[in-house]
């Protein structure tokens, strides 16, 4: 396809819906009179059908086709779930996992935390933060890529430099460069950093909003107390920000439950890395295990909802205090 | 000391209630308890840290190929090799992996999959805002719950529909994806901001004999670009940055983006790093241009709620 062509193809495709907008609200013109509030369900048409084949029936799909062996034809029930809990590579990918999202929203928070506190106020704030928010506009691929030459490893022999700025550092400081993405099971922190430092910026500028609603007088008031950093920190800016840090901690954590660009671009699932979310997209496209691969796709959908649910329920009771 | 006090950073409103007040020389006070010395180092060293990686790949890719694979970045400052080479040839480089065309195609990927879930996202959330209809909780409730579906579960089914309705490998495929998966959180968001609208606004223009679809473009339009903006950013770069869907519908194909041709030469070419920090860059240029100039929306959106993962 030429450049013009598909050019061409997207201003085609963006006036279609521009056209699809027009002929509603044209129609719903037409309605409003004679049917009143029905003419909502005019508003909601084209967003219901999309949502309905684009999210509901394809989850239905999967959950239905989490029931079938690889080729999606005999019901086997809950085999594939059973394999998950017991294939000593499958539990593997769960270990993993859970070390992922045990560890990443609570570092990726508390780094946040720390920066918005020990910014909040000080000079060139807006670029100290710009700082460190920048890593969330780039893609996980090119972050992947950016960590990937941090770990770069050279052998130890005469004449041969280090290129990578980690293994480096640990010459100068007397060490052996290592293999940091290779060697089980430390690789898998190596790879955690790079969705800590990601995330970071995102934790940051929640918490950092935050602390900046905390009303002055109440600052003021710890501070004529005699209150010191510390006590300021864990008995006034702690408990008032306590449902955003929640709300970070949850959405960190959902992110990371569903991140996969990391692990395919860094290891490639190899060196015991892998991750339920790329064992799914393995299973499905490259190992042709239908079955499987729905399951997993399942199993990350119900470890969403609790976390979820923990997060609706803290933001009711923030919200009814 | 008080020359060397910090400026407090305040928004305009608060500005206004301090100005003059004696609360503000307190609350600065307060704050300069927690700026100490150690504070500042421990602030430099994150900023130093998070900030070197992205550094160290955007020197490397300047530097001739030769030059990376024996010595370190860091080794530019004392013996400075400068090239564009590794731009030219990444943008160039034959078959699938041309960062040039996917380059192209990242464009002609993002800018309908931002524009179709705003169009019909906004109409949506009119409707749930200010249309009381039979059963609007319950549509609200599950358009609400559809933001955690994750795409993982969604997209074999779809392949299969892609495929049946001979859709398949074309940019179609991502659009269609993209904006589906996109309008829960639209909704939202647009839905979240429309409630703020004064009611009176509406009931005015209601009294002079506007119907829904003349304050839909009249009224709730105009007021809604700051809202518009936060979603298009939101949506811009998570299209922008996506592997996962691009992957599934458009990998190895001639319309794959970026991220995808990122992607295959980081695993097909491990150590083809001229090749690989020039197109990352090539890759992150546009999504940080777009932040940086509309960072204010995105924070917005962020704090209104908007959170996607």
């Amino acid at each position: 396809m030429e450049v013009t062509g598909k050019l061409l193809t997207m201003v085609l495709a963006i006036l279609l819906f521009v056209a699809v907008v027009g002929l509603i609200l044209f129609i719903a013109g037409k309605v409003e009179h004679r049917r009143g509030n029905r003419v909502a369900y005019v508003f909601l048409f084209p967003s219901l059908v999309m949502l309905a084949v684009g999210l509901l029936y394809p989850a239905a799909r999967t959950i239905y086709q989490s029931f079938f062996d690889a080729a999606g034809k005999a019901f086997i029930g809950l085999d594939n779930y059973q394999t998950i809990f017991t294939s000593s590579d499958q539990l593997l990918v769960l270990r993993n996992t859970v070390l992922w999202v045990v560890v990443t929203p609570f570092v990726a928070t508390a780094v946040g935390l720390l920066y918005a506190i020990l910014v909040d106020g000080a000079r060139a704030e807006a670029l100290s933060k710009a700082l460190i928010f920048l890593p969330m506009a780039i893609s996980m691929v090119a972050a992947s890529i950016i960590w990937k030459f941090v770990y770069a490893f050279r052998p130890d022999q005469p004449g041969i430099k280090q290129i990578g700025l980690l293994n480096q550092v640990v010459v100068w400081l007397g060490g052996t460069p290592q293999q940091w993405t290779l060697n089980a099971p430390l690789n898998t922190f190596f790879l955690i950093i790079v969705m800590i430092w990601i995330q970071a910026g995102f934790a940051m500028t929640l918490l950092s909003a935050a602390i900046k609603a905390i009303p002055d007088d109440i600052i003021e008031a710890a501070r004529l107390d005699g209150v010191n950093a510390f006590g300021m920190f864990r008995f006034v800016t702690l408990p008032s920000i306590r449902p955003s840090v929640i709300v970070v901690l949850t959405t960190i954590g959902i992110g990371t439950l569903k991140v996969f660009d990391i692990v395919r671009t860094m290891t490639g699932g190899n060196f015991d890395t892998n991750v339920i979310a790329y064992e799914f997209y393995r299973q499905t496209f490259n190992a042709s295990n239908q079955g499987l691969g729905a399951a997993l796709a399942v199993l990350l959908f119900i470890l969403v909802i609790p976390i979820v649910v923990y997060n609706i329920r803290q933001l009711r009771a923030s919200e009814a205090r | 000391m008080s020359a060397t006090l910090p400026p407090i950073e305040v928004t305009p409103e608060q500005r206004a209630t301090l100005a003059g007040s004696t609360t503000a020389r307190a609350a600065a006070n307060a704050k300069k308890r927690l700026t100490s010395p150690l504070a500042s180092v421990i602030a430099v060293l994150l900023a130093v840290l998070w900030t070197i990686p992205t550094f160290g790949l955007l020197i490397t890719s300047f530097r001739p190929e030769k030059a990376i694979k024996t010595t370190g970045w860091w080794t530019f400052f004392s013996d400075p090799q400068f090239t564009f080479d590794n731009y030219s040839s990444a943008m160039n480089s034959s078959g699938t992996t041309g960062m040039g065309t996917a380059f192209i195609n990242s464009i002609i990927i993002t800018i309908p999959s931002v524009v179709i879930p705003i169009c019909l996202a906004s109409l949506a959330a009119y409707a749930f805002a200010w249309i009381d209809f039979k059963g609007r909780d319950f549509l609200f409730v599950l358009v609400f719950a559809l933001q955690i579906v994750p795409l993982q579960v969604t997209l074999l089914p779809l392949l299969t529909l892609y495929v049946k309705a001979h859709l398949a490998g074309t940019f179609w495929t991502i659009w269609l994806s993209h904006s589906a998966f996109a309008l829960p959180l639209a909704i939202f968001i647009l839905h979240n901001f429309m409630k703020e609208i004064p009611r009176e606004l509406i009931e005015a223009a209601r009294m002079d004999g506007a119907g829904h679809v003349k304050i839909f473009f009249q009224v709730m339009l105009p007021l809604l670009t700051p809202a518009l903006a936060a979603f298009g950013i939101f949506q811009f770069l998570w299209v922008w940055n996506d592997l996962l869907v691009a992957l599934t519908f458009a990998g190895g194909g001639k319309v794959q983006p970026i991220t995808v041709a990122l992607a295959n030469l980081s695993g097909t070419r491990d150590t083809a790093w001229h090749l690989l920090s020039a197109g990352a860059f090539i890759s992150i240029i546009v999504p940080v241009a777009v932040f940086i100039s509309l960072q204010r929306y995105f924070v917005r959106g962020l704090l209104a709620g908007g959170l996607k993962g």
